[in-house]
């Protein structure tokens, strides 16, 4: 019995976000949101363009003033104004949809960058470490190349790696296989997978409903700017609870001809 | 001996001197542009920022470069600050003041296009690492601005030290002026020296510019590949 309650709880709650209002000039784009994330979650954000999906990952990073509301990580209140926010977002690993390595430095010397400069960590240590992490996406043989020399599923890869070497917290993915062809798409969802097995805390935006299904805890769905409906992906997928939700998952069926 | 008049060059310490003014206008130019640069690119980094009032200042500051001609610039500074301040400023130090004035608008320019022209992205991914704005701007966005900016940069640096040659008109004898001496002093003697003279200072601004723009194309396929 208690065995099994204990697998219930939820860790600790690791982010917390307290009625955040985000607006574009005059429109609001998230309307009050609350929302914890604890340790070891893996929370899936869904919802149709323009529903603020992105821009709440956004804001968790401090990319995106916001006009209302708070977002606390581990205790500390994120605010782009305070000097300490670059040691926060140390904290929190971010993979954008575009591919966005630096161009102008190798695969080793993108990842290696963030703990050098940023963390001041000794190179010798930082090298093997993302040597290592190289090679559990594969890609060792890659290290010295250019990103321009490399497809976008390997960009992807190279990303996450270079987010992971920082040791973060929490990853945040925005739609990082929107932009990728059909096969390369899996190898970076893949790499995620494993991830959330190995007990990352992620947020992940996504349009891809079969991986949502396999790797969320826990769905959010999103529309005009509110939690619409919150629920396991069980639940959420087979018997969602809103009409909204119904609709939206509607869209990716297909009714024979 | 027919008089072809390439034997001016030869003469005394003809040559030597055309060297000596091709040195100063070197040292001119060489440091014109380093502090150009340098200034050019803070210029450039203000020039991207959102507010106004520095948008309007820059943009002043810059216009006004672009439309004074050099020479007017020169003016101004060597004979303009004498009359209404009585600074006096000796020609070289005039120059290197217009030149670097001249430079820094134009480097500036260049640095704000070159800025605005690397994706939203690149910031936020260096700032998305934890990286301080300063990091993120040397090693993320100024490496990648560079590399955008050489091309024009050079084009620049090329035309700065050509334009040089208008310095003679405040007074400071660099290797065009020392041309023009050499030739008036041989006039009688051997009239067609001037085809000779101005070979050689052609040969010289040409041994200057060349490896610059030599280096700035190896740089460009280095940092392709």
């Amino acid at each position: 019995m208690e065995e099994l309650s204990e697998m219930k709880t939820p860790g600790e709650t690791l982010v917390e976000i307290k009625n955040l209002n985000k607006k574009f000039d005059d429109t609001s784009v998230l309307k009050d949101i609350s929302l914890d994330i604890h340790q070891g979650e893996v929370v899936v954000l869904l919802g149709p363009s323009g529903c603020g999906k992105s821009t709440l990952l956004r804001c968790i990073n401090g990319l995106e003033k916001i006009q209302g509301g708070e977002i606390i990580l581990e205790g500390e209140k994120l605010n782009e104004q305070t000097k300490r926010m670059h040691l926060i977002r140390q904290k929190i690993g971010m993979v954008f949809q575009s591919y966005d390595l630096f161009p102008h430095m190798t695969v080793l010397e993108n990842i290696i960058l963030g703990p050098r400069k940023a963390e001041k960590r000794a190179k010798k240590e930082v090298v093997k470490e993302a040597e290592e992490l190289l090679q559990r996406v594969g890609l060792l043989d890659k290290k010295n190349a250019y990103p321009r020399q490399l497809s976008g599923g390997q960009k992807q890869r190279v990303a996450i790696v270079r987010a992971l070497c920082m040791h973060p917290k929490i990853m945040l993915f925005d739609e990082v296989t929107a932009a990728l062809d059909p096969e390369m798409v899996r190898e970076v969802l893949d790499v995620m997978l494993k991830l959330a097995k190995d007990g990352m805390t992620m947020v992940i935006v996504t349009h891809e409903m079969q991986f949502a299904k396999a790797v969320a805890d826990r769905i959010i769905f999103l529309d005009n700017g509110i939690i619409v409906e919150e629920s396991d992906p069980q639940t959420f997928f087979t018997n969602p609870s809103t009409d909204r939700a119904k609709q939206f998952l509607n869209l990716f069926e297909f009714d024979a001809i | 001996m027919q008089d072809m008049g390439i034997e001016v060059l030869f003469q005394g310490r003809n040559f030597v001197r055309l060297l000596e003014g091709l040195w100063v206008t070197v040292r001119i130019s060489v440091f014109s542009v380093i502090v150009s640069i340098l200034l050019g690119i803070i210029l450039g980094m203000i020039m991207t920022m959102k507010n106004p009032l520095l948008r309007i200042i820059t943009r002043c500051y810059l216009e006004f470069v672009r439309i004074m001609p050099q020479l007017v610039l020169l003016f101004l500074v060597y004979f303009g600050l004498t009359k209404m301040f009585r600074i006096n400023l000796s020609g070289e130090i005039s120059a290197i003041i217009v030149f670097v004035i001249w430079g820094t608008a134009e480097m500036g320019d260049l640095v704000r296009g070159a800025l605005t022209s690397i994706p939203v992205h690149q910031y936020e991914s260096g700032k998305a690492l934890g990286l301080t704005t300063v990091q993120n701007y040397c090693y993320v966005i100024i490496p990648q601005t560079i590399r955008r900016l050489l091309p024009q940069a050079i084009n620049l640096v090329t035309r700065m030290i050509k334009t040089t040659s208008l310095i003679v008109l405040i007074g400071v004898v660099e290797v065009v002026k020392v041309g023009q001496q050499i030739i008036e002093a041989s006039r009688l003697t051997s009239p067609s020296a001037a085809v000779w003279v101005y070979g050689v200072i052609f040969f010289l601004y040409f041994i200057v510019c060349y490896p610059i723009s030599i280096l700035s194309k190896r740089l460009e396929v280095k940092w392709r590949n």
